[in-house]
């Protein structure tokens, strides 16, 4: 019993100092020549644009259902009016970096993972070395660029997607006026609350990248081994959102508040 | 036109014809309790091939990732170019990486690359050498080795044998001084597989190039080993039987439970009493 969790401990270790070697050299390479812009400017295409359409309709309908739900419960106190700051503060300080992060850890995480895997399993990574490329540069650098920067691009599209979703349902559905509900919108957000709802998908953008790039590249076993590495890296990075969310959050409570 | 790494004089006639191109000395690599390779040895000359053999699991593949700097080795030493290796960081390793190509078993293409774009991958990414100069070296290394038409397709739209040769071009692109070739047969016909030993015998003749087989395919093995290219004064190219001397310049290396179980040329290793030897050569 005590060699197994010896060998678990020894294993789960040797992954984190792997993971935190690839964020090492991601950061060394973000910042030093060479860069490959085309690649760069390829996944900014993919995770970016690629993620709209997913993005777009979590956002929307998140934001419609928060209107919805907390719709009922507001009209218990007869403060239905105020669904507006409910949505709008849910949105852009939780809901919407969290949903976006697990939408890019199902949609992008999982991507990286099966490319950067089969690309392992085929020799392709070692044929880029041996061609005098970085695989750290060529294939993480880019990935982890984009992922970075477009997740809060994709919160705040999704942030807007959902206030617009809970605007619908609050004038059709709840008949709050429409000036109500964008005035008590704006009322609630504080500059710090938009900082909040920024810096969040910044770290999770980097998380699920560093996580898909990590698991991608250290995959092993044929085609068997690269589903197991995409299940793995959603599930990782799943959590990881989740985890990463709470803690930035009592970071930022207190850095800000 | 060289494109391969910029030495300086002294070292580039150091390591001319006849010069060790590659030393192992007392390499010995383990994974966990597995034991690849224990105490090789062995010496390459410039210009010569060698022919690594051996049954599945012995090693073979695993010299050829020691080479190129894609494994370490636990102990021992390892030159290449007049470089040790052994030791080289990553980034090191990739100057010495520019004068060698390597011809993956499956070929290893980038399966989101045309033809051109593999082949000319080492010259588009990592020179500064002009797009229309790269093209014009792309075809002229499809050319050579008979798949020009092909330029513009997808790896996916290759047969077996088609990839493995445009491996050859990806890894001849840059014109090295070493090839290392990772069980370029396995897998395709006989017809198919004469053709790509073709390539290794043209590339060896033809362009100088040093090399160094792993297979376990003993027809190409002997092949490779007893023909020699010439280009014939009609500017075609024929594939012929080796004279002695040229003959002379492959050699075999049979792996054996992590270790050399035979060193030397095709006919010592036909002539040899080792059962061994007679029931792998059967």
């Amino acid at each position: 019993m005590l060699t197994l969790l010896s060998s678990w401990l020894k294993a789960a270790l040797l992954e984190l100092q792997e993971y935190v070697r690839l964020q090492a050299a991601t950061m060394r390479g973000a910042v030093t020549r060479p860069l490959y812009f085309h690649d760069i400017v390829e996944q900014f295409e993919q995770i970016g644009i690629g993620s709209l359409t997913v993005v777009l309709l979590t956002g929307f309908f998140t934001g419609a259902v928060l209107a919805l739900q907390t719709g009922i419960t507001l009209d218990q106190f007869g403060a239905r009016p105020f669904v507006g700051r409910l949505v709008s503060a849910s949105m852009i300080k939780e809901l919407g970096p969290v949903l976006t992060g697990l939408m890019l850890a199902g949609r992008v995480g999982s991507g990286i993972a099966a490319e950067l895997g089969s690309m392992m399993v085929t020799d392709q990574i070692n044929a880029l070395r041996a061609l005098g490329t970085d695989p750290v540069r060529k294939l993480v650098v880019p990935r982890v660029l984009a992922g970075t920067l477009m997740a809060p691009v994709l919160t705040v599209i999704a942030d807007t997607v959902g206030i617009i979703g809970g605007w619908l349902i609050a004038v059709f559905q709840l008949r709050v006026a429409s000036s109500l509900y964008w005035t008590s919108v704006v009322e609630v957000l504080y500059l710090e609350d938009l900082w909040m709802g920024l810096i969040k998908p910044v770290c999770l953008g980097f998380v699920i990248v560093t996580i898909g790039c990590h698991v991608g590249l250290r995959t092993h076993g044929g085609t068997q081994g690269v589903g197991r590495a995409t299940t793995n890296a959603v599930v990782a990075s799943s959590v990881a959102v989740i985890a990463v969310d709470f803690f930035i959050t009592r970071l930022l409570i207190t850095l800000l508040f | 036109m060289a494109f391969a790494t910029a030495r300086s004089p002294e070292l580039d006639e150091a390591l001319g014809p006849g010069s060790p191109i590659v030393v192992f000395d007392k390499v010995s690599l383990a994974f966990d309790d597995k034991v690849v390779l224990r105490d090789i040895s062995f010496t390459m000359i410039a210009g010569h091939t060698k022919i690594i053999l051996g049954a599945s699991g012995s090693g073979k593949s695993t010299i050829l990732k020691l080479i190129l700097g894609l494994l370490r080795p636990d102990s021992g030493l390892i030159w290449v170019n007049g470089e040790r290796v052994d030791l080289m960081s990553e980034s090191e390793l990739m100057r010495v990486r520019a004068d060698l190509g390597m011809v993956f078993q499956e070929g290893a293409l980038f399966d989101s690359l045309t033809v051109a774009e593999n082949v000319g991958y080492k010259l588009y990414e990592e020179t500064d050498m002009p797009l229309d100069a790269v093209r014009r070296r792309v075809e002229e290394v499809l050319g050579f080795i008979g798949l020009g038409e092909y330029i513009d397709r997808m790896p996916s739209e290759l047969s077996g044998g088609q990839r493995r040769r445009v491996a050859i071009a990806r890894a001849m692109s840059a014109k090295p001084r070493l090839l290392l070739y990772d069980e370029p047969t396995t897998g395709l016909d006989p017809i198919t597989a004469t053709t790509v030993d073709h390539e290794i015998i043209k590339l060896r003749d033809l362009e100088n190039v040093s090399s160094i087989l792993v297979t376990h395919q003993l027809r190409d093995a002997f092949y490779v080993a007893t023909h020699e290219a010439i280009r014939r004064d009609d500017g075609l190219i024929q594939i012929r039987p080796a004279d002695a001397d040229k003959a002379e310049e492959a050699e075999f290396i049979m792996l054996k439970d992590g270790g050399i179980a035979f060193e030397g040329h095709a006919a010592d290793l036909r002539a040899s009493s080792d059962p061994y030897l007679k029931t792998f050569l059967s």
